[in-house]
């Protein structure tokens, strides 16, 4: 018997696809290949057969066309006169506006109830218990419908701040108005604008911020001081000013004043109306995703070691603060990765607008878009890539703050 | 595996139908129920009682053609739709008729490819408003806001109507009469609009129906009318001379009650044509002799079904009005049945 | 007593009773003082929490006492509560409740045939006692295999065969994947108990179930789908979703992580997809799209669709819980399977699943939950769902027309117990299985 150092070197057989672990992954992902295509293949023929059959010209044309319908909340320009995809759009704007405020609100919402429902107050952690089971364990929709109903049912009507012994009355000096339509608010204005509104707040906007840059530039030139030579120098008056005078000098120079909504045939003119649809449906998305956040909250506290508060204690730090510097910092990481999907969540769920009448993208595009023009397959085609692209730009943007707050090991 | 072998299953159950075979009318008659597609709830043309039985306007339409072609007005399987759902569940071959008070409209008929049958109602959208709101006419409504309720034409007939007469407003879109109904009775909105027979409807539940007038103005044409799906006009004529035969027996004086007194043969021929004792009309379509008197006798004819669902007898308290028969100062005008 | 002269000195014999705690520190004042009341900011928060709860419980608590639970119509009501508590008393009308019950719970279900549902309810909670608690015996598992075509026949009627045929079709592939195993080894094991099954159901099933229908007819009436409503509706899409979207999610959880690309991209790829859009667009492709997808011709009951709509919605949400369980358990987990000579389905099922699912209960349960929650979505493609679209029907009726509260407060009440329930049995759950000794 020859002995040699050559592994034997055997000759690819047949059996070995099946048996040989090193082939075996490249025949099943073939099948699988195989099986996807014609399943994928099989669906298309269908479809194109079907449409065939019915004459139905898949096209996306219906977009140029006149919408003409009203939407009754839009925070960029429409008229009935513009097209469907102008009305697509207002739809996306407003589904957008509501899960950014939504998201902030749930946030905050969130975890107030999760840290107060380990607070040592026995009717505070009951309350919010309390608060969180009810609110997740029934369906949203219901929550909508309730919020809607009872914010329409427990304010006035503007009928009701008519005459002069009116049943109802406007708020904090004549400016705000309740209704059981909308909030009627004043209206920032500018009588000597730099162009538009906007513009002026862009500015007042840039001009904030960089009181803000240029008082942290003070405050650490302080803190530099104070590490030099142990006497820290006296900063709150130059922060004061630093803040305050440049804001208010703008402010006075380009005119700016309210414009006070008045009572004025059916409605309240002038001001800014904010409908009573965008509160419920902000408020019952808040309150229902904060509980999802609250649970997330809590469990992300439970997970940070007791060992971490009891030291921060030993150190001397109040609870409040044991809470903001200690625990939360490290709890965030485990907080975070749920956290993006109950934001996603939040978009998703956002498609209940239409329900209470809020126009968002479910409503525009997919309700009377669709019902007008009757495109059924396309709309919902759209409004899939639509949401699809907006979380997956959502997902990409909380992945990289999860990468900046997640532990970098030394 | 699991979800396949369910399917499976299914198929053998029976829940898979069929619809490709050949005629509506052969499919229909091989199933042995007609899919009629609805109203979700709409009070006096479709809505589900406590024992899950459909009545109304549109119902009767179905129950008529089902009696007309199936023999039986119970054997109809009522499918809910919603304003978004009914032209899909049409044109992919979910229900075979839709009877919800849908109006004809060019780019429905032609673009959508759908056949209308003919007009069952004579509908125009309207305004409702508070009373003591002082409002007597829809053009002092300028600034107002109005609730709307989706899925119909109505959205874009307010928007050109107070295009029309330069006036602002601010639309509410409701999705269903409830949340329309809750909205408009806490003052949510100055009017409520939509065809003025489901705001009739609508009145009709309110606690104090009489604190509430429906403006005089008619701001639109709504000629309601069934639908069937275009390329088989077979099955689009039975329904539409089944409605017709219905309008035709009330312009003739055939009644569910005297129906079978009537079938025994009259002098007047165009009765003996209808009612299948003289003649056969039903077999140019398909159908046998007595396909239309079946579908008066299934809940009477035009005249009755108009009277038991949405009648001024009735709480929704609907005058004839633009239906009332030709002969009455209406438009309902049945061609001649030979 | 080493000093006998300090005579005159005292020495207690007894002890003396001992002193209650200063009044701060005892009974229901400490409990305050420490729960309630121990800083300024805890005092504020009480009192404002309290102030809430009276609030609420002022407002609402006369509204639900003037309750009438016997009354024909919302008008009956009105007039009796105005009769008994005075005029503008307000009250709430349950007796719509009362009145339209069965059509909350069943829909349209023929009411002669509400044993059907019942039973089949019961049969449930059978069915799923042995995967809920240890204690039951193991056997009962293969009730719970059967259950899904009882259910099914019980439901939707028809011959009771259909139900035996399908069921014998999964003994077939067991018989089959046993003798294969015994005879040919894996390949062939696998291939027999897919085929087998697929050819039986295919081309033998209805035949037999003919053959048998004709010998021994038992038949329950047939129940058309348009007859669901209500709970039954909800319960039955969210079984059906729950039931096969836990496989289905957890076969999408080990494609995510296996180590073929193409089979991890396209689970990548499905997952994602699906997470990406809201259920409401999944619910419209199921009425608006999915029959341009068939084969020309055919079309699908609508709750069917839905049915499969939801499990997929779900099983990508079970896949994304499933591959976090994963990916949490340490890697010598699945060094040692190897070590063993496990192959990948023996070490998934011994080793690493039991492992995995153990730790994504919580995930998977509230899934569920969520699930079920948004079974009341169906609203939105016209099937009447318990929270809004029997609702709207019951509001459709001149009796009825006009009540608001009451419908929503008893679904939501309904959905509450059963989503809080599920949620308790969860954390019992997690606290039973809980075996690491932290």
């Amino acid at each position: 018997m020859a002995i040699t150092d050559n592994a034997p070197k055997a000759s690819f057989r047949l059996g070995m696809l099946l048996y040989d672990a090193r082939y075996r992954s490249i025949t099943i992902q073939i099948l699988f290949l195989i099986a996807l295509m014609l399943g994928l293949g099989w669906l298309a023929s269908n479809a194109v057969v079907n449409l065939d059959k019915m004459g139905y010209v898949p096209s996306f044309s219906f977009l140029t066309q006149r919408a003409g319908y009203d939407i009754s909340f839009k925070l960029i320009d429409y008229t009935h006169d513009d097209t469907h995809f102008r009305a697509l759009l207002v739809g996306l704007v407003n589904t957008l506006f509501i899960s950014a405020l939504g998201c902030i609100t749930a946030t905050i919402i969130g975890v107030t109830a999760g840290v107060l429902r380990l607070s040592k107050n026995w009717v505070i952690a009951r309350l919010m218990t309390l608060y969180v089971e009810i609110f997740r364990n029934v369906p949203l929709l219901l929550w909508l419908l309730v919020i809607f109903a009872i914010l329409t049912e427990a304010t006035p009507a503007p009928n009701a701040f008519r005459g002069a012994n009116p049943a109802a009355h406007m708020w904090l000096w004549h400016s705000v108005a309740v209704t059981n339509r909308y909030v009627a608010l004043p209206a920032p204005l500018f009588s000597r604008s730099l162009g538009s509104v906007q513009t002026d707040m862009l500015t007042l906007v840039a001009v904030i911020i960089a009181s803000l840059l240029v008082n942290r530039f003070v405050v650490h030139r302080a803190s530099a001081v104070q590490y030099a030579t142990g006497v820290r120098p006296t900063t709150w008056w130059k922060s004061l000013l630093i803040l305050f005078v440049p804001a208010i000098a703008l402010l006075v120079m380009l005119g700016f004043h309210f414009e006070y909504p008045v009572l004025k045939g059916f409605n309240f003119s002038g001001g800014i109306q904010a409908p009573n649809f965008v509160f419920a449906l902000w408020l019952g998305l808040s309150i229902y995703t904060g509980t999802y956040i609250a649970e997330i909250v809590r469990s992300g506290i439970l997970a940070v070691s007791r060992g971490q508060s009891e030291a921060a204690y030993a150190l001397g730090l109040r609870p409040g603060r044991t809470m903001s510097l200690v625990v939360l910092p490290q709890a965030l990481r485990v907080i975070v990765p749920p956290m993006i999907s109950q934001f996603l969540n939040l978009t998703k769920n956002s498609t209940l607008a239409a329900a209470i009448s809020y126009p968002d993208l479910t409503a525009t595009l997919g309700g009377i878009t669709l019902n007008q023009t009757g495109r059924a397959l396309e709309c919902v085609l759209l409004m899939m890539m639509i949401y699809l692209i907006i979380s997956l730009l959502i997902s990409l943007a909380m992945n990289l703050f999860n990468r900046s707050v997640s532990l970098k090991e030394r | 595996m699991n979800r396949t072998v369910f399917l499976g299953a299914l198929t053998v159950a029976g829940l898979v139908a069929s619809f490709a075979s050949a005629s509506t009318l052969d499919e229909v008659k091989a199933r042995g129920v007609l899919n009629c597609g609805v109203n979700v709830g709409l009070v006096g043309f479709a809505a589900p009682d406590a024992n899950g039985k459909w009545t109304g306007f549109d119902v009767a339409i179905c129950k008529a053609v089902a009696a007309a072609v199936l023999g039986d007005p119970n054997k109809v399987k009522y499918v809910p739709t919603t304003g978004e759902t009914r032209f899909t569940s049409l044109s992919s071959g979910e229900i075979d008729l839709l009877a919800r008070n849908s109006t004809w409209t060019f780019s429905r008929d032609v673009d959508l490819k759908f056949t209308f049958t003919g007009v069952n109602y004579y509908d125009g959208q309207g305004f409702m408003v508070r009373k003591d709101l002082g409002v007597t006419s829809a053009k002092e409504l300028g600034g107002a806001t109005i609730c709307i309720q989706t899925g119909t034409t109505t959205e874009l007939n307010l928007a050109d109507y107070f295009k029309t007469h330069k006036m602002t407003y601010t639309p509410i879109a409701i999705k269903t009469d409830a949340e329309g109904k809750q909205q408009f009775l806490a003052g949510a909105c100055d009017a409520y609009t939509t065809d003025r027979s489901g705001l009739a409807a609508l009145r009709a539940g309110f606690e104090k129906p009489d604190d509430y007038v429906i403006l005089p103005e008619v701001i639109s044409k709504e000629p309601l009318s069934p639908l069937v799906r275009q390329g088989d006009d077979q099955w689009a004529d039975i329904v539409r001379w089944t409605e017709n035969a219905l309008i035709a027996a009330e312009e003739y004086g055939i009644t569910s009650a005297n129906i079978e007194e009537m079938a025994k043969g009259t002098t007047n021929p165009e009765i003996n044509r209808i009612l299948g004792t003289e003649g056969n009309l039903g077999a140019m379509f398909g159908l046998d002799k007595e396909w239309a008197k079946r579908a008066i006798a299934a809940s009477g004819n035009y005249g009755e079904i108009f009277e038991a669902n949405i009648g001024v007898s009735t709480p929704i308290g609907l005058a004839r009005g633009l239906n009332a028969q030709w002969t009455q100062g209406g438009l309902m005008y049945a061609p001649p049945f030979r | 007593m080493t000093d006998a002269n300090t005579a005159t000195a005292f020495v207690r014999t007894a002890m003396l009773p001992q002193q209650p705690p200063p009044i701060s520190q005892r009974g229901v004042i400490k409990w305050m003082r420490e729960n309630l009341f121990s800083g300024p900011l805890n005092t504020v928060l009480t009192l404002v929490g309290l102030a809430a709860v009276f609030m609420i419980l002022q407002g609402v608590l006369p509204w639900l006492l003037h309750g009438v639970w016997t009354a024909k119509s919302l008008n009956e009501c009105r007039a009796i509560i105005t009769k008994t508590w005075g005029d503008g008393a307000d009250g709430a009308c349950w007796a719509v409740i009362h009145e339209r019950w069965p059509q909350y719970i069943y829909g349209f279900y023929p009411s002669d045939q509400y044993w059907r549902p019942n039973l089949a309810f019961v049969l449930m909670l059978v069915a799923i006692a042995p995967i809920l608690f240890g204690a039951v015996p193991r056997q009962m598992l293969l009730f719970t295999a059967a259950f899904p075509a009882v259910a099914f026949w019980l439901l939707w009627g028809g011959s009771v065969w259909l139900a035996v045929v399908i069921l014998a079709g999964f003994a077939l592939g067991v018989i089959a994947l046993k003798l294969g195993l015994r005879l040919g080894g894996a390949i062939l094991g696998v291939g027999a108990a897919v085929l087998i099954p697929v050819l039986w159901w295919l081309f033998f099933a209805g035949s037999a179930a003919g053959a048998l229908d004709a010998l021994a007819p038992l038949d329950l009436v047939r129940v058309q789908s348009d007859k669901f409503g209500g709970f039954l509706l909800a319960f039955v899409i969210g079984i059906c979703g729950i039931g096969f979207s836990l496989p289905l999610g957890i076969l999408l959880s080990l494609g995510r992580r296996s180590d073929m690309p193409l089979i991890k991209y396209v689970c990548v790829g499905f997952i994602e997809f699906i997470r990406g859009v809201p259920l409401i667009t999944l619910l419209f492709t199921a009425s608006f799209l999915l029959s341009y997808f068939l084969p020309p011709g055919t079309t699908f009951d609508l709750i069917l669709r839905v049915i499969i709509m939801v499990t997929l919605f779900s099983a990508a949400y079970i896949a994304e819980v499933v591959r976090g369980g994963l990916a949490a358990l340490p890697r010598g987990q699945y060094e040692a399977a190897d070590a063993l000579g496990l192959d990948y389905w023996k070490a998934q099922r011994l080793i690493i699943m039991p492992q995995a699912l153990k730790i994504s209960i919580p995930g998977i349960v509230s899934s569920f939950i969520g699930l079920f929650k948004d079974t009341t979505l169906v609203i939105f493609v016209s099937l009447l769902d318990p929270l809004k679209g029997i609702t709207d029907a019951v509001r459709a009726s001149s009796e009825w027309n006009g009540v608001y509260w009451e419908p929503y407060i008893f679904s939501g009440s309904i959905f509450f117990i059963f989503c809080f329930g599920m949620s308790r049995y969860s954390q019992y759950l997690e606290r039973k299985l809980k075996t690491d000794h932290r």
